[in-house]
Formats: structure tokens, sequence, C-alpha cells
């Protein structure tokens, strides 16, 4: 078993919600850079391997809008979401709004928008970070969550022979 | 996979947030077993395990076999997988931009810690007023 103390941990505490949280060994101020300033994000936020994210543009005020696209290494296939930022308290917290665009994914629960709050916390050199993802209603989180679920079942057991082997 | 209801992925996660009922999922991963012959490998009284046994079972994670005699515990893989393939692959995704977020955050530690020699990745300029 691999040993990372800082593991993701995602956990749906209501019916239309799912909350991310992950601790960083780093000081809080890098890790909001981390999350705000597009260079850095571009780096990062990109999920599984063999995306890339070409779009990156950040507004980062009350009011300010952003735009995020991933596409994928073979160019066949692309996504992304815009939002408005909503709240935004320098190094703290972070709540925006989020619609999800399938691109040519052709998935997903079409004009819905979701309302993320992001707080950031540090303590003894580690900082947190805290998603709460509002997705509106049940459906909209549902099929949030199922997303790029191309793959079914076969996938599913792969995740569960992970699981097991932890 | 949209119809799983709420509660029953609660009683799932919390059926696997704990490292021992983990343990005992893989133990019955490879078959059937009695709860003594679970209770061995974790150097646990047998009402420990039990106690396992029951959260595992509320979950619908495991069934009790149709021995009366022995009532051998197995795997019902179905919660499982549905979980796993639900916010399990939600985690995944997001983990494998986390490791990538750590890698940069210690890099941007190790190279730039006088924050003013780093315009490039200044802060992004706030219209204030």
């Amino acid at each position: 078993m691999v040993m990372t103390i800082d593991k993701a941990e995602v956990t749906s505490p209501s019916d239309r919600e799912v909350l991310v949280r992950r601790s960083f060994k780093a000081p809080r101020a890098l890790v909001y850079r981390a999350y705000t300033e597009p260079a850095l994000l571009q780096r990062w936020l990109l999920g599984p391997p063999g995306w890339a994210m070409p779009v990156c543009e950040m507004d980062v005020r009350v009011g300010g809008r952003y735009r995020w696209r991933w596409q994928s290494d073979d160019g066949q296939s692309e996504f992304g979401f815009t939002g408005t930022f909503r709240e935004v308290e320098s190094l703290s917290r972070l709540v925006h709004t989020e619609a999800y665009d399938p691109g040519t994914l052709g998935d997903g629960y079409p004009g819905s928008e979701a309302l993320v709050t992001i707080t950031f916390t540090e303590a003894g050199g580690v900082t947190t970070v805290t998603s709460l993802i509002d997705f509106g209603s049940k459906a909209a989180r549902d099929a949030a969550v199922a997303t790029g679920m191309t793959d079914g079942m076969e996938q599913s057991y792969q995740l569960l022979d992970r699981l097991l082997a932890e | 996979m949209r119809q799983i209801t709420s509660d029953r992925l609660d009683a799932t996660f919390l059926a696997l947030a704990d490292p021992t009922r983990r343990a005992i999922l893989a133990r019955l991963a490879s078959g059937e077993a009695t709860v003594t012959e679970l209770a061995e490998p974790f150097a646990m009284s047998q009402p420990a395990v039990s106690k396992h046994l029951k959260v595992l079972e509320r979950a619908g994670l495991i069934s009790v076999g149709q021995d009366a005699q022995r009532r051998p515990r197995r795997l019902e893989g179905k919660p499982l997988a549905e979980v796993s393939a639900w916010l399990e692959q939600y985690r995944v995704a997001w983990e494998a931009s986390f490791e990538r977020l750590d890698g940069l955050l210690a890099e941007l530690q190790q190279h730039a810690p006088p924050r003013s020699r780093r315009r490039r990745h200044g802060a992004p300029r706030q219209k204030r007023g």
C-alpha cells in the first residue's frame, strides 16, 4: 500500500451535494495561488491521465467569470466548465457557480448549474481544502458523478479490485 | 446506476470507512468464511469481529450463507461495485489531479521561496472598489 497521508476524501453530505476534502503539505497562500492562477491550475487540474487543459481563464473577483476547457490528448474529446465568482475572500474562501459544458462527451445533466464553495484552512504547515459542490438537485448530482462512466461495469470491477487491495 | 439511493450509499461508505472492515471484505473476496475464520488473522475477539460484520451486513456488502451450523459470511459485490463506480471514480479523478498538485506545490516551495522574484506567477490582479 502506498503511504499517502493526504488522500482525497469524497463524501455525500446530502442528496444534492458532494464534498471533496484534501490536505496538502504547503502553506495556504501557495495552495490558494494554485487554485486561482491559470498558469498553475493548468498544471494540475487535469483529472485522469490523457487530458490537458488548453483553456483556463480566471477573473477572480465577485462577479468575475472563469472558463475551463479540457481536451483529450488525441484531440477527439473535449468538455468544460464555466461560471461566475460569487464570493472571493482572498486565501480563505471562494464561492462560484459551475455550469458543465459536455462538449463532445454528450453526457451530464444539461442546463443545471452547481454552486461550489471552496475553503482553505492551514494548521501546522498543512493546508486543507474543502470543496462543497451543491448540484441543486439529486438528479443533477447523480448525473455529474456518473459522467465519464463510459466503460460501465468493467471499470467498476477494476475499481472494486483496487478498493479491496487497499 | 443513477437509481441508487443515498441511504444505501451512506451505509456502504460507513462500512468502507474502517480498515478492518475493508480487510474483512478482502478476505471474503477469496471465498466465504465463518466468524471464527475471519477473527483469526485480525487478532480480534469474535464479538468485535461480529460487530464489524453487522455493519457490513447492514450495508448489504455481505450476506450469511445457508449452512445453519457454520453461518459462513460471503461477499455481496453489487453495492461495492455500485459505490465504487459512483463516488470512487469521482474520487480517483480528483486524486489524480491532487497528486499533481502535491508535486507542483513541492516544486514551488523548493524553487521560489521569495515570492517577489516570481512575478510570472504573481497573484491575479483583483480590481478593488
